[in-house]
């Protein structure tokens, strides 16, 4: 039985690996924010997982928070933003598919050689847990250095977070994991209503009427 | 609950805040503000005099105490300086009415985080402490909504969330490291705790987690070739925050690099972290020495000159030793000071000026004595010239290392030349010769420049006896 709690949380968290692989390649904002949508469902699958093996029941409300707030209402706060702005068609591409695919791989190969030589006495589940989990946060950092869109660096930043969240729970028993998948909740809220008042202001500059002539009267 | 100094220096800020949020008009408010950092500031005060026992969640000691009285101290003194700021940006109409009673608010919440995160005595605490200063501050930086504003918000926002993660994945791998130590739960995640049993952790695990903090919380201290947005966020926002900026934040940030250097320090195996410190500390100094030159406007120059002094204060630490660490300590409080002072000047500049290009301000010694004045001392002493404050502490760094590594100390002198070159080629143009730009009477309030300038002065001729044996003592604390 051991074994098989094993290897679902082992499956889960490299599923979770795979997901961050599949970000990497899309070009179109709508399919990212989807693609995001599924890491978060498969963010929120392993924190279960993890709150059932370890018996630690306080764990099950972040994965009720990854579920509903990650991977429902953000996506569709996203979709309705990029519709708004009109880009939600864009296609971007800075650096070719094939060269951050093959820089996504090194970073899991570093990371898997730097953990799991570095924690070599700690125990197996978290020690591969803690490897996927940097290699979920590298690959959430060279996405937010790759893209020169606003959304996707976002959806880069939020895809990193759910990998500190799976080192969280993986680490057996630490306390304030609930507390701090709050904090960074409050903080993905603020990014996003921050790019929407952000963008607004860069593409029409005449929502905010008030603001505009400020600016305006500045400039003379 | 009994009452103690701590609950005060955490509860006086965040009821102030509740209370700001909802009261309407500027005098009563910017009063309310002024006298909730007092009090908050006596209560830091009363910190020396006896301490409240180290619980899971907060805790005391000398290292931290000097951070806390020097926090709230300038966060008085600047509330001081915001209410005849502000005052002026109502009458100008940059900011309204609402924005005033928010920007009076977060500067209490910001209080409340930075004095959470000091006192903390629990690393994840600690952590979601700076990320609330980090909102606050990324807030405030925005508040005037321009165009530029808000985007050295979103710069400052984006830079500074992907430093508070890194930092959190550094925290995750130090309570790896604790917990089969000291077990699991909430004891694996107490610093006096974790300070006790460091020795025992597995190295190899503390050197990874370093790296990782050392990285995210050296984001928010400022440290090249993390510091992109530093320069933005001190000029967008408005000048009182800035100089907390600059005075405060940085050092709370830094503070918390300290307290994981310490758990470094006491174990064996590990890493040395000072190398790294070094190394980082003069990248930043000689860095932003020669960016110095080439600043169009005065707030990102001074903004400029706090990662340099960043990177003096880190380059000390990282020595470490009895002697590089006092100094270290000076130097810290003495920036503050300095550079809090330095943008209270420069904030009423900005607002006789109209503008913080620097080309279009001049002569400011004939048309606003006071101002100018206050602005060439407060240069003076951040240059590091003797008699003042950080004349010392620069000594004290540069002879120690000069002992100690020779090599090392060639790259320091020539950042801190360097850096003192561009402050007075800059002034140089601001406070003498023809006046320029348009110019009126300014009513500001004086006081907390002069007064700042004052302490850093009087620090530089004569420091009290027993204020010099407690540094020593935090010092030797450092290792």
């Amino acid at each position: 039985m051991r074994g098989l709690l094993f290897d679902v949380a082992h499956l889960l968290a490299g599923s979770l690996v795979l997901v961050s692989f599949m970000q990497l390649y899309q070009d179109r904002l709508s399919a990212l924010i989807n693609t995001f949508a599924l890491h978060a469902m498969v963010l929120a699958l392993s924190v279960a997982w993890q709150a059932f093996i370890q018996d630690a029941p306080h764990l099950y409300l972040t994965a009720a928070l990854a579920l509903v707030f990650k991977a429902i209402v953000i996506p569709v706060a996203l979709q309705r933003i990029i519709v708004r702005l009109g880009i939600h068609r864009e296609i971007e591409k800075v650096v070719g598919v094939g060269i951050t695919m093959l820089f996504g791989m090194g970073l899991v190969a570093l990371s898997m050689v730097l953990m799991l030589r570095v924690t070599a006495e700690a125990d197996p589940l978290a020690r591969e847990d803690l490897a996927f989990a940097l290699a979920v946060v590298l690959l959430g950092l060279l996405m937010m250095v790759t893209r020169r869109n606003a959304v996707s660096q976002v959806v880069g930043f939020m895809s990193l977070e759910n990998g500190l969240v799976l080192a969280a729970t993986g680490a057996k028993g630490m306390p304030l994991v609930v507390e701090i998948s709050v904090a960074f909740s409050i903080l993905i809220a603020f990014i996003v209503i921050g790019i929407f008042l952000f963008r607004i202001r860069e593409r029409f500059d005449t929502v905010d009427v008030g603001a505009l002539d400020r600016f305006r009267g500045e400039r003379t | 609950m009994n009452f103690d100094a701590v609950t005060a220096v955490l509860l006086i800020p965040l009821s102030a805040a509740a209370l700001l949020a909802v009261l309407p008009g500027y005098r009563i408010t910017a009063r309310l503000n002024v006298l909730a950092t007092l009090l908050t500031w006596l209560a830091a005060l009363s910190l020396l005099f006896g301490r409240p026992q180290a619980g899971a969640y907060f805790h005391v000691d000398d290292l931290n105490n000097v951070f806390i009285l020097l926090t709230t101290f300038v966060g008085f003194t600047t509330s001081v300086f915001s209410a005849s700021y502000i005052g002026h940006e109502l009458e100008t109409g940059r900011l309204t009415p609402t924005f005033l009673r928010f920007y009076h608010a977060m500067y209490q919440v910001l209080m409340f985080a930075m004095n959470l995160a000091l006192v903390a005595n629990n690393i994840g605490l600690m952590w979601v402490a700076i990320e609330l200063a980090t909102l606050t501050t990324v807030l405030m930086v925005g508040i005037y909504r321009t165009h530029e504003a808000l985007e050295a918000a979103w710069k400052y926002f984006i830079l500074g969330s992907v430093g508070i993660a890194l930092a959190l994945f550094g925290t995750i791998l130090v309570y790896m490291a604790a917990r089969p130590v000291i077990g699991e739960g909430l004891d694996a995640m107490v610093w006096t705790i974790l300070a006790h049993h460091a020795g025992q952790f597995d190295p190899a695990l503390l050197n990874l987690a370093f790296v990782f903090l050392l990285l995210g919380y050296g984001t928010k201290v400022g440290l090249a070739p993390l510091h992109a947005w530093l320069p933005d966020a001190h000029a967008e926002g408005p000048t009182p925050i800035s100089a907390v900026l600059s005075g405060l934040l940085l050092n709370v940030a830094l503070y918390a690099l300290l307290r994981f250097k310490m758990l470094l320090a006491s174990n064996p195996g590990a890493l040395s972290p000072g190398p790294l410190m070094v190394a980082m500390g003069l990248v930043s100094l000689v860095f932003a020495s020669f960016m110095l030159y080439r600043r169009r406007d005065i707030k990102r120059m001074f903004a400029y000159s706090s990662i340099e002094h960043m990177g003096i204060i880190t380059f000390a630490f990282g020595m470490g030793g009895p002697l590089a660490n006092f100094a270290g300590l000076l130097h810290m409080a003495m920036h503050s000071l300095t550079k809090s002072a330095i943008f209270f000047a420069v904030g009423h500049i900005a607002q006789v000026k109209g503008t913080q290009k620097i080309a279009d301000m001049g002569g400011l010694t004939e048309t606003n004595p006071m101002l100018g004045w206050g602005l060439v001392l407060g240069v003076v002493a951040i240059a590091g010239l003797p008699p003042l404050g950080i004349f010392m502490s620069e000594f004290l760094i540069v002879s120690s290392t000069f002992a100690r590594e020779p090599l090392l100390a060639i790259p320091l002198v020539f950042g801190i030349l360097l850096a003192l070159g561009a402050l007075f080629l800059r002034v140089n143009t601001i406070a003498f010769g023809e006046p320029r730009g348009p110019t009126m009477s300014s009513n500001a309030s004086y006081v907390p420049m002069f007064a700042h300038l004052a302490i850093v002065f009087l620090a530089g001729i004569y420091l009290p006896g027993p204020l010099v044996v407690w540094l020593q003592n935090v010092a030797k604390l450092l290792g």
